[in-house]
């Protein structure tokens, strides 16, 4: 398959990327390629030009300082996978990125890429949203300008396919805290049997005091056009003391932070993924507090 | 617009039209028919080869993005006439049948045991996720895989 005739340019920095996206309208940015070639293979986007930001060195790069870890855009799922500063930072991200398509996917396919994709079948979203992700976002007009802005992983995304990029910004990274010793983390998905992709993602992030949750931060997707928040969830668990009963019934109460935009299809229908969604998120706070279940 | 790549040892450089898929590219101006076509959705890895050092599914690359990259297709994995180890393992294990998905087989086996010299049997069969066969299962490949590997060792 092949994708409609378009024009290639390579940008070598963040500004040259801007620039090209600022003078045409009918741009679209490259990282790995892994969302957007399929795409285009399909005809679903058929852009004029393509520009391709994979080889920008100032988007890649992991560090850790301060308690912020921060992950440069063009890192690929198999450096988030492969990356010890990652699993000692943000354990979920660690493994959730190990569990992203196969190892080729995992090889193109990057962080910046995934979520400005921002498909609901995504895993990486859900759990940016339960980490309290920022995302660092470059416009034109550079740093003198307000050229530069921050957004939380939970405003980011704006439904199916939609974020709050503007057309000529650009993602360059994301930061999250470090998480504590006594800060515990877990995805858990039912995932497509052939694509691997999530009709139901669940991610929890506890902070606890010996079995007493203190901080909770819980955050589903698949299911809704974007990651949702369980704040109801949350509630529930802050002050309890983590038990099969007590996280069951927090869990079950995700039907409440939902809302009515639940997606439905062949593989899945609708009122079968919220009814998951309460299980999913049960083996995600079971597995982020290492008691056993089941 | 033309591009520079260096494919199993040898520089090319071609004019090619932006949309070109890196494995027509390898197939069909280079003349590299190792490297298949199967499903053209990046699920079934007939066409892996590796880039700079890592393995892509080439029909989800452009040629342009292997503008500068060393590439090695099953074509360039031995010297002519010989057979790197792997390909010896999937021979006596009769790691295939049709062989449709043996190159892109062996392109990821090749990888994962680079990256890691003693694999599990999950951990080959987890390796393999991105490439499908048809004929056989999984049984003899993974057996290859695992022969492969012990032979690299000793």
């Amino acid at each position: 398959m092949f994708a409609t005739e378009f024009e290639y340019k390579k940008a070598n920095s963040v500004s040259e990327a801007i620039q090209l996206l600022s003078n045409d309208a009918d741009a679209k940015l490259m990282a790995g390629g892994h969302s957007l070639i399929p795409l285009m293979k399909l005809r679903l986007a058929r852009p004029g030009t393509v520009i391709d930001i994979g080889g920008i060195a100032e988007l890649q790069g992991i560090t850790a300082n301060n308690g912020i870890l921060r992950i440069g855009a063009l890192t690929t799922h198999a450096q988030l996978a492969e990356s010890p500063l990652v699993r000692d930072s943000a354990r979920i991200l660690w493994e959730t990125a190990y569990g992203i398509g196969d190892p080729q996917v995992r090889n193109r396919g990057t962080i910046g890429g995934n979520v400005s994709h921002a498909d609901p079948a995504s895993d990486l979203p859900t759990v940016l949203v339960a980490m309290d992700a920022k995302f660092t976002i470059q416009g034109q007009g550079g740093i003198t300008r307000r050229g530069s802005r921050t957004v939380a992983a939970a405003d980011f995304f704006t439904g199916a396919f939609s974020t709050v990029l503007a057309e000529n910004e650009i993602l360059t990274a994301i930061e999250m805290p470090v998480l504590a010793a006594n800060q515990h983390s877990e995805y858990a998905k039912m995932a497509h049997p052939a694509t691997s992709y999530a009709v139901v993602g669940a991610a929890a992030v506890v902070t606890m005091d010996g079995n007493t949750c203190t901080v909770a931060r819980v955050a589903v997707g698949g299911l809704t056009p974007s990651p949702v928040r369980g704040q109801s969830v949350e509630q529930a668990l802050v002050g309890q003391e983590l038990n099969a009963e007590t996280i069951a019934a927090a869990a079950n109460l995700i039907d409440n932070d939902l809302g009515s935009d639940i997606i439905g299809d062949i593989f899945a229908s609708a009122e079968y993924r919220r009814a998951m969604a309460a299980i999913e998120l049960k083996h995600a706070i079971f597995h982020a507090t290492g008691l056993a279940h089941h | 617009m033309k591009i520079q790549v260096t494919v199993n040892g040898k520089a090319h450089e071609k004019d090619v039209d932006p949309r070109t898929l890196l494995v027509h590219f390898l197939r069909e101006d280079l003349g590299l028919t190792g490297t298949k076509v199967g499903c053209d959705t990046s699920q079934c890895g007939a066409c892996v080869v590796n880039m700079d050092g890592t393995t892509v599914k080439s029909c989800t690359c452009l040629a342009v993005q292997a503008d500068g990259s060393q590439i090695t297709t099953i074509e360039g994995l031995s010297p002519k006439g010989e057979l790197d180890a792997v390909q010896e393992a999937f021979w006596n294990n009769h790691g295939l049948q049709c062989g449709y998905c043996t190159a892109g087989m062996i392109m990821t086996a090749v990888e994962l045991i680079d990256k890691n010299p003693n694999p599990t049997e999950d951990q080959v069969r987890e390796g393999l996720k991105g490439n499908i066969c048809r004929c056989t299962g999984y049984h003899n490949i993974v057996k290859a895989v695992l022969a492969a590997a012990e032979a690299k060792r000793s």
